[in-house]
This record gives structure tokens, C-alpha cells and sequence, in this order.
């Protein structure tokens, strides 16, 4: 029998096995985990809910499954964390903000059934960034997340929350969402592995959407196998996303995930290295890089010259595409609002209903982006702003497709810093933005990237690396990883 | 009617709205019949705005949108986009409506409206859009306090055809309208019933003072029907006209018609006008059709009012008239031309074919039509084909039965509502034909006629005297009473002959 006490430190896919083989109940692994997160997040606070009776009642329906000898999933028990942003039927669904306070899903995402079809436990819904606006957490209407690491420190963010209760083994799988970097700039400043898959590789469906051109919803992880296993299971075409890509996620690859970096051409973009750089966080993804170069991999460096726009781009795109898809949360169909508070409607005016069920509910940082984006796209300013963005959008997406010509991956830093103090940036929002100078163009360009654990701060802060590739890529973005991550001897976070 | 005088030029432009005929929405699969249904019984998480729904085209709707387009012969554009037209209101669940904008699915079309002359209005573009929901204020008679919202009509597949101001008159409008509403019919694009929403128009209009300068454009909306449409124009020429007659600024504006006032009233100025913040829906790829597939939809379009009218007239010899009636729908013609193919009649003693088309024309139209429209039903769902009026029609002239036979069968036909009655092959329908004359009981053997005519003779001795005094004309008198003894069911011709020869007259 397998120690119980162990089961922190063991891999998604080693529980699924051994619930499989019937080494391991279900149930005793949902109550591991529930017990753990009972323990660990009131000092982390990565979860805005958990679900202990649900968890149960799927874990012991697995159990059932497995002793009548039938076949279970991919997933068999496995405890997944899921950003709330994405809609879980039957529960509430907030995005971290009180215009959606007790707003029930319902029906379940896409990316939900299918980890439902794999035998997957949902056990909760992380905290972010409300609407997934922010790098950090502090944007949540409820509470921030703390990193685990060093509770003093933010997770990153817009999915701080998943991260962190990967990070400390609350759940050995998240998802997460990334919109200008969500899962990897969180997932390098918790010290764990995530991945923003191509746009249209993961259904959004049942996502709610902050920028739909950029949204994409990606797993984490506490390694790269693990991290291929859950791409595996959520990826694919779906019929109800019209952007969702054609074609199946490679199947046996992914799911036995092999090493393979020799022979791989890694180019090395001069414009993610600049002096902006925290210099350990810079001699870290140096010496990553070095390191790939031993392992048999070609570096390289290269130029993509249009970097530099790619923030304004970024805050200009996004949050025009907020300003509509947020338009629908006015308290009229679900929500909060006045409507419901036994209020005199009908000396409301239709104007006064909106204002002030946006106004309460939408937090400071929604408001801004909202405001930015309907400025952007109003009549007169509409091709000064939205539509220049999308030339440089065009620019940024083109000097990627020349630099895939002659190298298969990128190798970049995933954040300017490891993670930092509460606080440290609420004051200055455009210091706030830059932290996800690194990762924006990913988003715009359509690619897959990840980020992984290459170091630590003199202070014991993670530092990520950035691996990116050309879209549709995400097995050999995957099987690099792997190999780098053989190589290399990484302490889990030692919170317990 | 007042028209405007003389140097005040109206120029119009008509925005019409109106709903295909899929059996799903634009962007759900939810049923797009939902009229008269109870509220929001027809809604999902897509066309209710729920977080995280996404929209998924209906690949039937763009079909019957492209078939619309070719008709109108636009310029169909291989790539069109669907943008996000952002404005708040509460039957409008995402608070953006997903139509197309920069880049509309067609363009740069022409009509040709009938009439004498023809006119040719150029169509500026069609594109794809979504319905919103409806708000209802009252619950039967009761106003409420609050409002409710149906989703319903939510997600509804509608085209959009704005044409260019080519129109100069109330009258002109009205032509447009018609001939776009029985089009769109014969494409099977939209049933386009206005009672249930099916086809909206807005109207722009100016007047200027002279052909060189277009005066300011005003927008007239919630026009419900075509009469409305024509009343609001001739009631906005003349009142755009008058202010310029004292001299009087015309404002840029939208305004409403009030139907029971017979007025326009302002609704916003151009200064409240919203602004919708296009922009291209991240949620939907741009639209692409491939020339082949528009190339299939041109060859697959059936034949269009205007010239089936012109091919009626020449191939059966119909008057223009004629001709405009069985084409007013494509269900009328195809039963008109259905029946008429079978009416040819069995030698020696067939008349001309075009007698008996103008024959059955006038009993479809007259007969069939009246009592269709007295029972509220439309002629796909005539309980009569076209094979068994045909027969009927031929055998009434074969055997000269009096022409209210026609009448009382189809009297009884739709009190019976039988299966046989809708035969379509000639020859069973004729039988049928044959056996429903026999029940109606035409009298014609001179045994029962004999006394009946005895009778008439006795009650109009003077009529019968003048007759054969040499008065010709008296014996209708005769023949009448004849006819009203038998309830009609006499041939008056047979009824003749028998009065003649008991009056000694052959």
C-alpha cells in the first residue's frame, strides 16, 4: 500500500495509475487533498471555494467504477483546481468579482466535461484577479492569494490562485487562463510548471471571456508530464468554439510525454533581455540556456523588432474586447442587483439601474479597463487606437513567422522579476502591466508558451523561464521542457 | 393625397429587416419558431448571454441570406465579418448585438420594381444579423409596474436591405416593399409576415429645394405595416416640405410614427444618437464562401415574380391582371400552373385550352381563394389540388353542368376535407371529380325538369306569352324561376331547350 502521507509528492499521473491499479481509493486521495487544503490555505488563500461532498461523491463513484472492473479515465481521481472563470454546473461562478456574487452556472464548460469524462475530482475554484485583470491577485474582490513560497509575496498573477495551490501540493492540477501571460508569469513566480496553449488548441467555451482574441484556457502543474497529460485531456476541437482549431492533440505523445531537446534550434530574442531585467532572474535563464546548449540543443540569438509595441498593443486590444464582453454584466438576467434588493424599480431609471449595478460590482481595475477600451473603439478614435493596434498586432505576428523560419523554439525569461511584495505595485498600474511585458506576445502572435522553474532568488523566490513555439507546437514545447527539467534538480516549496 | 409641390424633391431610402426561414437561430441551435409560443420557452446559455457562451453560425441561415443577395444581384464578397454593435438595453442580453458592419456579407445591388414603367432601385447592401429579445410591459390587459423580458425572439436570424435613396414617393415605397416581400417569398428566404415580425422597415427621407443639394435626412422607425409605411412618408413629405416652405430648419433625427395620430414624432436628435463602437467579433472567424458554392446558389434560384407574371401572360395568354394575381405568391402560382398543364380537353368537342386556363383561373381565384380566405387558410393548405379543380373545370365544359357546380362542390369539399380531393395524378382525379358532380345532383333528366317547368309556366303566363308573342328576351325570365325551383342544379342551356319546345318554339 502506498504511504498516504506521500501523496503530496506524487505526480497526477502516478495517482491516476494507482487508483487504476487499485492501490489507492479515490476517496482517500479527495480526502488527502481536502484535508491539505483545510490545513494550507487559510495562510495561502488560493481557493475561493471547495467542493468536500462533491469531491467525495465523484471519488467514490470512481472507486465504484474501478471495482466492477470497468475502464476510467485518463484522470481516474485525480484532484483538479479550476480557475473561477471558467463555469462548473451547479456551482457559483464569480471571476474573483461581486458583480457575479452568487451567480450559478449553468451548464459546464467544455474543458469541465471533459475532465468530468476522464474521471478528474473537481475540488474547487481558485482565486484571481478579478475577470482575470491583473499580475497578482490583489485585483480579487474577495481577498488576495498569497505565494507560498514567502506569504509576504504576491503568486502573480491573473491565475494566482491555481498556481499557488499547485505550488504547495493542494491540488496536483490546475486550470488556469491566459490572456497576456495568467498561467505562466503566476506559474514562474509560484515555481511550477504551466502552459498557454496555441489560440483555438483548448475550447473557451463556458470560459468568461475578458479578450477573446487572446483568452486561452492552459493547464498547470508541478511537472512537465503532468502538464502534457492535462493539455492532452482538455485540448482538441470543439463545435461550440468557432475559433477552436481542427485536429487532436497528439494522443500517445502526450499522454508518454518522452525528453527531447538535442538537435532543437533555440533562439534566443535580444529585446527580452534588456536592462529592465532583474539581473538574478536574467543570470538564471542564462545559465538555463547553457545548460540546453549541454544537453545538445543549438542557440541561438535573434531579433524580433517589433517587441516593444507589444504592450500598448496589449492595452489597447484587450480591453476593447472587455468593454463589450463585460457589457452583459448590468444585474439584469443574473448577479447582483437592485432589481433584487426589494428596491422601488420603478422609480429607477433604466440609465440608474446600469450605473449603479456596474458601479458597485465592478472593481477599480475593471472599471479602468473598461473605460480604456470603450474610449478606444468610440467613433473618431476607433482607427487612431484599435485599429493601429491591430497593424502592430499584424507587425508582432509577422516577426515571430520570420524567426520560426530559422529556429524551432524561443528561450526568454517568463517574468521581469520573481515575485513581489504586497503592494509593491498596486499603486502604479503601468508597472503593474510591464510585469507581463515577456509574455503579451505570445497572446498576440496566437502561440503556444510555457513557463518552468530554471532557479531561485538569493531571497528563495522562483524564477521562471519562457519556452515558446509556433502554433500547434506544444509537443516539442513539451518534450524540451522535459528534457530541461530532467537536468535540472528542483526542491518543491517547502510550505506544508 | 397631398404631394409635395413643385421644386420640393423627396428623396427616400428604406432599411428592411427580415427574418429567415431556418428552423434554428443565427448563432444556437434553439428553434427559431417561437411565434405565439409561450415566453422564453426557445432559449439557451448562446442567445440568453449567459458567461462564457460562445456563438457558432448557422450555416442555413447564410444560405438563404446569400440566395437573398443574388437575387438582389449584389456583389456577394467571398469574406465578410461579423462585428459587435455595442449598445445597453434590457432585451439585449450581451448588451452587443453580432451583425456585420465594414464588411457586410453583399453590395451594390439592383431591383427592378414593377409597374409602368419599371423602376430600378439600387440596393446598397445586405448583411447577416441577430434579433433581439422583446419586452413586454403589460400581462394581458394589466400594465405593470416593471418590465419582463422574452428571449424568445433572441438570436433570430434576420437580413438587413438597405436600399439607396432611389425612391421618390409614398406610392414608389409601397411598390418596393411588395415586390421585395413577394421575392423573398418565392426564394422561400422569409415568409415575411409582418404580424409576426418577419419584415420591419425603417424609412430615410429628405426634401430638398433643388436637384443639386440633398436636404437633411430624417429616420422614421416603428412602421408595422406596409400601409404604415406609406402613410408616414406621405405624412413626413409634407411636413419636411411645409417647414421649408416658412422657412423652417429640418433637424437630423430619428422619430417615431404614431399610427393612431397619422404623425411622425421625434424620438432623438442627431446629438443623442448612440455610438455603437464596431468592431469585428473576436468570437466568429471572418465569414468565407467560396465562388463555387455562390456560383451553386445563382443556378438554383427559381424563377422570380416578376418574370414568372411576364411568362403566365404569354404562355397561357392571361391579361396583366390576371397574371399579377396568381403571381402575388409562389404557392398560388405553382398551384395555378399545376392545375393548368391538365387542361386539355378530350377531342372532338374540346374548346380552346385558353378558354378553359381563363375558366379555371376564375375559379381559383374567385371560388377557391373566397372560401380559403373565409376559413383563415392559405393555399398550401387548400383541402382542393389543382389536379381535381382542373378535372372539374373540364368536365363541367365537357357535359355543360352550370357553372355554380363548382361552387357547391367545393362548398361541400371543404366541409369533407377528403384525402382524394388532393390526388395529383389526372386520371384518379378526374374519377373523383366525377363521383363528387354525381352527389351534388345535377338535375337533368327531363322527367323532374318537366313539372318544374310546368310549374314556371303557369306562375309567368305573361312572360310566357311574350314569348311566344315573338319577345325573346322574356324566356330568361323563365329560364330563372327554372333554375331557382332546382337551386341551380339545373343546366340552364338544357333548361332552355325544354322551355322552347313547351312552348312550341324549337
Amino acid at each position: 500500500m502506498t504511504d498516504i502521507g506521500n501523496l503530496a509528492r506524487h505526480s497526477a499521473r502516478e495517482i491516476a495509475e494507482k487508483v487504476r491499479r487499485r492501490e489507492l481509493s479515490a476517496l482517500e486521495v479527495a480526502r488527502f487533498f481536502l484535508e491539505r487544503i483545510q490545513r494550507l490555505d487559510p495562510r495561502v488563500k488560493a481557493f475561493l471555494r471547495v467542493f468536500p461532498k462533491e469531491a467525495e461523491g465523484a471519488a467514490k463513484k470512481i472507486d465504484e467504477k474501478v471495482s466492477r472492473g470497468e475502464p476510467v479515465g485518463r484522470l481516474a481521481g485525480v484532484p483538479v483546481a479550476i480557475k473561477d472563470n471558467i463555469l462548473v454546473e451547479g456551482t457559483e461562478t464569480t471571476c474573483a468579482s461581486k458583480i457575479l456574487e452568487g451567480f450559478v452556472a449553468p451548464y459546464d464548460a467544455s474543458v469541465v466535461q471533459k475532465l468530468k469524462q476522464e474521471d478528474a475530482i473537481l475540488i474547487g475554484k481558485t482565486n484571481l484577479d478579478e475577470f482575470a485583470m491583473g499580475s497578482s491577485t490583489e485585483n480579487s474582490a474577495y481577498f488576495p492569494t498569497r505565494n507560498p513560497w514567502d506569504l509576504r509575496r504576491v503568486p502573480g498573477g491573473s491565475s494566482g490562485g491555481s498556481a499557488a495551490a499547485v505550488a504547495c501540493r493542494m491540488a496536483p492540477l490546475a486550470l488556469g487562463s491566459d490572456t497576456g501571460g495568467s498561467i505562466r508569469q503566476p506559474a514562474a513566480l509560484c515555481g511550477v510548471v504551466g502552459l498557454k496553449p496555441t489560440y483555438g488548441a483548448v475550447s473557451r467555451y463556458g470560459l468568461i471571456a475578458f479578450a477573446s482574441s487572446l483568452d486561452q484556457i492552459g493547464p498547470l502543474a508541478n511537472d512537465v508530464a503532468d502538464l502534457a497529460l492535462l493539455f492532452r485531456v482538455i485540448g482538441g476541437h470543439d463545435p461550440k468554439d468557432s475559433t477552436s482549431l481542427a485536429g487532436a492533440p497528439a494522443d500517445e505523445e502526450l499522454t508518454r510525454l518522452k525528453p527531447q531537446i538535442s538537435g532543437l534550434r533555440i533562439g534566443l530574442p535580444r529585446e527580452y533581455f534588456t536592462t529592465d531585467l532583474d539581473r538574478e532572474v536574467a543570470q538564471a535563464v542564462e545559465r538555463a540556456a547553457k545548460n540546453m546548449e549541454k544537453l545538445g540543443a543549438r542557440l541561438s540569438q535573434v531579433s524580433l523588432p517589433h517587441t516593444r509595441y507589444a504592450v500598448s498593443t496589449y492595452y489597447l486590444i484587450a480591453p476593447s474586447e472587455a468593454s463589450a464582453n463585460l457589457a452583459r454584466f448590468d444585474g439584469i438576467r443574473y448577479g447582483p442587483s437592485l432589481l433584487k434588493n426589494g428596491k422601488d424599480t420603478a422609480s429607477l431609471s433604466l440609465e440608474t439601474l446600469y450605473e449603479e449595478n456596474r458601479g458597485r460590482g465592478f472593481g477599480p481595475e475593471v472599471k479602468r479597463r473598461i473605460m480604456l477600451g470603450t474610449y478606444a473603439l468610440s467613433s473618431g478614435y476607433y482607427q487612431a487606437y484599435y485599429g493601429q493596434a491591430q497593424k502592430a498586432r499584424t507587425l508582432i505576428r509577422q516577426d515571430f513567422e520570420a524567426v520560426f523560419q530559422n529556429v524551432d523554439l524561443l528561450l526568454t525569461p517568463t517574468a521581469p522579476t520573481a515575485a513581489f511584495l504586497f503592494g509593491e505595485k498596486t499603486s502604479n498600474p503601468l508597472q503593474m502591466y510591464l510585469s507581463d511585458a515577456l509574455t503579451i506576445p505570445a497572446n498576440l502572435a496566437g502561440l503556444c508558451g510555457l513557463s518552468l522553474p530554471c532557479g531561485k532568488t538569493g531571497a528563495g523566490a522562483p524564477i521562471g523561464l519562457q519556452l515558446l513555439g509556433p502554433p500547434l507546437q506544444e509537443l516539442r514545447l513539451l518534450q524540451a521542457a522535459f528534457a530541461y527539467q530532467e537536468s535540472f534538480s528542483w526542491e518543491p516549496c517547502p510550505l506544508s | 393625397m397631398i404631394l409635395a409641390k413643385p421644386g420640393y424633391l423627396p428623396t427616400i431610402g428604406l432599411e428592411v429587416h427580415i427574418q429567415l426561414a431556418t428552423r434554428s437561430k443565427l448563432f444556437c441551435s434553439c428553434s427559431a419558431k417561437v411565434f405565439g409560443e409561450p415566453p422564453n420557452s426557445s432559449i439557451c446559455p448562446v442567445c440568453t448571454g449567459q458567461p462564457g457562451a460562445l456563438p457558432v453560425l448557422n450555416a442555413g441561415a447564410v444560405e438563404l441570406a446569400l440566395r437573398a443577395a443574388l437575387a438582389l444581384q449584389c456583389q456577394v464578397h467571398p469574406t465578410s465579418v461579423f462585428a459587435r454593435k455595442n449598445y445597453f438595453y434590457p432585451d439585449l442580453p450581451k448588451n452587443y448585438q453580432i451583425s456585420q458592419y465594414e464588411s457586410p456579407l453583399a453590395e451594390k445591388g439592383l431591383w427592378e420594381i414593377p409597374g409602368s414603367p419599371t423602376k430600378k432601385i439600387r440596393i446598397t447592401r445586405l448583411h447577416l444579423e441577430e434579433d433581439a429579445g422583446k419586452l413586454l410591459h403589460t400581462v394581458g390587459r394589466e400594465a405593470l409596474e416593471y418590465s419582463l423580458v422574452d428571449f424568445n425572439r433572441s438570436g433570430i436570424p434576420l437580413i438587413e436591405i438597405v436600399s439607396e435613396p432611389d425612391l421618390t414617393g409614398a406610392e414608389e415605397a409601397f411598390r418596393y416593399l411588395t415586390a421585395l416581400k413577394s421575392a423573398m417569398q418565392y426564394l422561400e428566404v422569409s415568409r415575411c409576415d409582418m404580424e409576426k415580425g418577419e419584415l420591419r422597415c425603417d424609412v430615410n427621407l429628405s426634401v430638398s429645394e433643388s436637384s443639386s443639394r440633398l436636404g437633411t435626412k430624417v429616420e422614421i422607425k416603428n412602421l408595422n405595416s406596409f400601409r404604415s409605411v406609406k402613410d408616414a412618408i406621405q405624412h413626413e413629405i409634407e411636413r419636411q416640405s411645409q417647414m421649408l416652405r416658412t422657412g423652417a430648419r429640418i433637424l437630423q433625427e430619428t422619430r417615431l410614427w404614431n399610427a393612431q395620430g397619422g404623425l411622425t414624432e421625434s424620438m432623438r436628435s442627431k446629438e443623442e444618437a448612440h455610438d455603437y463602437r464596431y468592431f469585428p467579433d473576436p468570437d466568429l472567424p471572418p465569414l468565407q464562401l467560396n465562388p463555387k458554392k455562390i456560383e451553386e446558389v445563382r443556378s438554383s434560384l427559381p424563377e422570380l415574380p416578376a418574370s414568372r407574371k411576364n411568362r403566365l401572360q404569354t404562355e397561357y395568354l392571361l391579361s396583366e391582371p390576371e397574371a399579377q394575381v396568381l403571381t402575388l405568391t409562389k404557392p398560388l402560382a405553382d398551384f395555378f400552373e399545376r392545375g393548368a398543364q391538365h387542361l386539355k380537353a378530350p377531342a372532338p368537342k374540346a374548346p380552346d385550352h385558353s378558354t378553359l386556363v381563363r375558366d379555371f383561373s376564375n375559379s381559383l381565384v374567385n371560388e377557391l381563394l373566397g372560401k380559403l380566405h373565409a376559413e383563415n387558410l392559405e393555399i398550401e393548405s387548400s383541402p382542393v389540388g389543382p389536379e381535381f379543380l382542373a378535372a372539374l373545370i373540364l368536365l363541367r365544359t365537357e357535359r355543360n353542368l352550370p357553372q355554380k357546380i363548382i361552387k357547391d362542390i367545393l362548398e361541400a369539399a371543404f366541409q369533407k376535407k377528403e384525402k382524394a380531393l388532393l390526388q395529383e395524378d389526372p386520371a384518379t382525379a378526374r374519377k373523383t371529380a366525377e363521383a363528387w358532380i354525381q352527389n351534388v345532383g345535377i338535375i337533368s333528366d327531363s322527367n323532374s325538369l318537366t313539372p318544374l317547368i310546368r310549374q314556371a309556366l303557369f306562375e309567368n303566363h305573361q312572360a310566357a306569352e311574350d314569348f311566344r308573342a315573338g319577345k325573346e328576351q322574356a324566356l330568361s325570365a323563365l329560364v330563372g324561376s327554372v333554375m331557382k325551383k332546382t337551386s341551380g342544379k339545373a343546366n340552364p342551356q338544357q333548361v332552355n331547350q325544354l322551355l322552347r319546345e313547351a312552348l312550341g318554339k324549337k
